[in-house]
């Protein structure tokens, strides 16, 4: 072998072991790092552990929402079908009401309440996060071309 | 009245982008002199043409012409003139005309300078006519922002009361001419295997350079911008959140970087001639891809206005388009290509190559955690999200592998290098490195590895910047460009780092007289008072920050109630000393006076965005040195012009 081809060979090795190194790091960080989202009911039918972080989204409970003694707030958000008791340590949305399309951020705690590390609402009048829709919709609560 | 003259304008607009594409396109072949003059006055047309209907929708606006759909949903007689202007961009049309006005400036910048000769100049202005056209189809077939409605209202929506915000006058327009130059790179990356240019010769990265630092400026700024922007405003995530809506205007932003400086090799030494024209095709791609995201409602944020499938469709079918017209003619020209000189493994060249490798893998990163979420929605139909640590992961260690090679770059020449001799040369900025780390870990609390680390790159960066400052005294104004836009990189590093390793928070319910500490502060809560805007009304907090018993300064963060719009948004209250920021939120009220508050104090937050600027002026001086450069010389002007 020419001294050029083993370079050639050795830059084209390198290039695969750099590449294979490259997508097993992305697979894996991915495999980590993604959060799943989950409607009220698949939590109500224990399909997701404990400690597992994940998104929850639905409308939040009517007459849910009780101001803890810290700083500290607990609402539901329901699908219609289920429902998943919510504490948040943390200032709400602004457009945060009962009633309205929230989704949550966090995990599940051993007594099945969803600490939620972050809350998002919608940002305007018109807007119903999607994933709400869609769990909405699985649940049969949602009309066509009506918000609720 | 005047909206038809609008709409009319832009129907003239998109007959002269048709006259502009086919004369600059015929122009590009012959040298049909008739051609490309009528390509150059088509181009001066559209411009005028698009600069009316702009003014005619600006104008709209600001008397609130309540007959025009956008304006009646867009704006309020009651709006503050500021946000009555940043109105006409903040919604999906008025945005589709902005960017379309951008195009026809770039387009006009194009016509005007005629850099790179005439058939050059003519083939991009045919390019960009092609894009224009599809653009104006676009606007006037699926969002046309001068449609009636019958009857009009007497009073606007108004604007989204979140979009009431100086960021949303400076931010989009800033990230328009950053999107929309990387168009002119495409047009001009396209115009030279059109006209097949010598393959020694490039001609077009000559002509094309200034757009891509144009494209390359604006798009940091707009990107600091928005990080900014998002950084006070409550729920947004902070500075930055590898938020889609990010992404897609970082992976424009890293091509557009990787482009400028493969150009520079390209320019000068006649290297990587196919990958720097790839490179022009793929940063405008990127555009266009960012564009889709935004716009089609893929994704949901406060950028996406409206989900009309017929929209995504067409940006979709523009994509496939430009980058599969743009790549099959890449295919036949390219390979004609020859690389200039070449290089040793050690040398200036090999830096660049080394920058691009790092600024690819950052960006397939970035496409990678952007896209996924979406190809698994649409295959399977699960919803997941990539969480922010996916890209810190990642994306964290190239860019600290880049930062601490970028200082070899400039101190190895081209074609042959000695890295002993750089590595002398850039020793003492080892030094300061070391002082920042110590610095770190003598000064910051709590002790944090990372933050450490990232102190000592960027003492490293700007160090390496002052010797590189020191050497070239006397030398060209492009390499002090550099070594300011490079130190501007370990700026924004510091306030990374001090933002995301030493921030601390407090989330307290408060009574008024109680006080509270967050970091070195002492906060007193003086209780809420209502108040009245001009659109809105307000519950404002009195925070008081204490020095002993003294008050030092006042805070007033607020929750305000947009009358016209219905809505509530929370107006976050910051304090900066340049180098600390304290920021305060107004939260619930908890009855009996007391409300949840919840402050945060961001330690060199300030510096990510100072960075940011540092980096958009090396820039800025680079382009001015560049445009200065080619202003003719006395004496070669008073030459009579030779014959072609």
């Amino acid at each position: 072998m020419s001294p050029k081809k083993r370079r050639r060979l050795w830059f084209a090795a390198a290039i695969v072991v750099a590449g294979g190194l490259g997508a097993w790091l992305v697979i894996w960080a991915l495999g980590n790092n993604t959060m799943f989202f989950r409607s009220p009911t698949d939590v109500a039918n224990k399909l997701v552990q404990p400690g597992i972080a994940f998104r929850v989204g639905g409308l939040v409970g009517e007459k849910s929402v009780r101001q803890g003694a810290g700083a500290e707030v607990h609402f539901t958000v329901t699908d219609g079908k289920g429902v998943v008791p919510v504490e948040f340590h943390g200032v709400l949305p602004a457009l945060f009401r009962e009633g309205q399309g929230v989704v949550a951020t966090g995990a599940l705690d051993a007594r099945g309440t969803f600490m939620a590390s972050d809350v998002l609402a919608k940002h305007d009048e018109k807007y119903m996060p999607p994933e709400v829709v869609d769990a909405l919709k699985k649940s049969g609560r949602w009309k066509e071309g009506e918000a609720p | 009245m005047i909206g038809e003259l609008g709409q009319l304008s832009l129907a003239f607009a998109l007959a002269l982008s048709l006259v502009m594409a086919n004369a600059g396109l015929v122009g590009a072949g012959a040298a049909n002199n008739t051609a490309r003059r009528i390509a150059s006055g088509a181009t001066m047309g559209l411009m005028v043409f698009c600069l009316l209907a702009f003014g005619v929708l600006t104008y709209a606006y600001l008397v609130s012409d309540f007959s025009i759909r956008t304006v009646a949903s867009n704006s309020t007689t009651l709006q503050p003139l500021f946000y009555k202007i940043a109105a006409v961009w903040s919604n999906h049309e008025g945005s589709m005309l902005l960017w379309m006005l951008v195009l026809s400036l770039y387009s006009g910048t194009i016509a005007l300078l005629g850099r790179g000769g005439e058939r050059l100049t003519s083939a991009a202005l045919g390019i960009m006519g092609l894009l224009s056209a599809a653009f104006l189809l676009f606007i006037l077939f699926t969002s046309s922002p001068f449609l009636r409605i019958d009857p009009p209202v007497f009073e606007g929506a108004g604007l989204n009361p979140l979009l009431q915000d100086p960021g949303a006058v400076m931010h989009p327009p800033m990230l328009y001419l950053g999107y929309v130059g990387l168009s002119a790179a495409f047009a001009y990356a396209a115009a030279a295997l059109i006209v097949g240019e010598p393959a020694q010769s490039d001609g077009w990265v000559r002509a094309a350079r200034p757009f891509m630092l144009m494209a390359w400026i604006t798009l940091t700024c707009g990107i600091a911008l928005g990080s900014w922007w998002a950084y006070y405003t409550l729920g947004w995530g902070g500075f930055w959140f590898w938020d889609a809506v990010e992404n897609a205007s970082l992976m424009p932003w890293l091509v557009a970087t990787a482009l400028i400086h493969s150009a520079m090799a390209t320019e000068q030494r006649g290297a990587f001639r196919t990958w720097t024209l790839l490179l022009a095709i793929t940063g405008f791609s990127m555009s266009l891809v960012g564009t889709f995201l935004v716009r089609s409602g893929v994704l949901t944020s406060v950028h996406s206005f409206a989900s009309d499938p017929a929209r995504g469709f067409f940006i979709l079918i523009l994509i496939g388009l430009a980058i599969g017209g743009a790549l099959a003619l890449f295919a036949w020209r390219a390979p004609k290509l020859q690389d200039g000189v070449p290089f040793q493994a050690v040398s200036r060249e090999s830096a660049l190559l080394l920058n691009n490798v790092l600024l690819m893998a950052a960006l397939a990163v970035v496409f990678i955690g952007t896209i996924y979420p979406l190809a698994l929605d649409a295959m399977t139909g699960r919803k997941i999200t990539v969480g922010p640590p996916f890209f810190a992961l990642l994306f964290g260690p190239l860019c600290v592998l880049m930062m601490v090679l970028v200082p070899f770059g400039p101190r190895l020449p081209w074609r042959k290098g000695d890295l002993k001799s750089a590595a002398r040369t850039l020793a003492p900025a080892l030094g300061v490195a070391a002082v920042a780390g110590l610095t770190a870990l003598a000064v910051a609390s709590p002790k944090s590895a990372v933050g450490i680390g990232a102190f000592a790159v960027a003492g490293w960066l700007i160090g390496a910047s002052i010797i590189e400052l020191r050497k070239r005294k006397g030398a060209r104004l492009t390499a002090f460009a550099a070594a300011i836009a490079h130190a501007g990189l370990g700026v924004s590093l510091i306030g990374v780092a001090g933002t995301v390793c030493w921030q601390s928070e407090a989330l307290v319910v408060v009574g008024p007289g109680e006080t509270l500490t967050v970091g070195p502060y002492t906060l007193r809560f003086d209780g809420v008072v209502e108040r009245d805007g001009p659109n809105f009304t307000g519950k404002q907090a009195s925070i008081a920050i204490m020095d002993g018993t003294r008050v030092a300064a006042v805070m007033r963060p607020e929750q305000r109630i947009y009358t016209a719009e219905g809505q509530d948004v929370s107006y976050t209250a910051i304090r900066t000393t340049g180098i600390r920021d304290l920021k305060l939120v107004l939260g619930d009220d908890r009855g009996r006076g007391r409300w949840t508050l919840s402050a945060f104090v961001s330690p060199l937050a300030p510096l990510i965005w100072i960075g940011g600027l540092v980096m958009a002026l090396g820039g800025l001086l680079s382009l001015f040195a560049r445009l200065a450069a080619r202003a003719p010389k006395p004496e070669a002007a008073a030459l009579p012009q030779a014959a072609e």
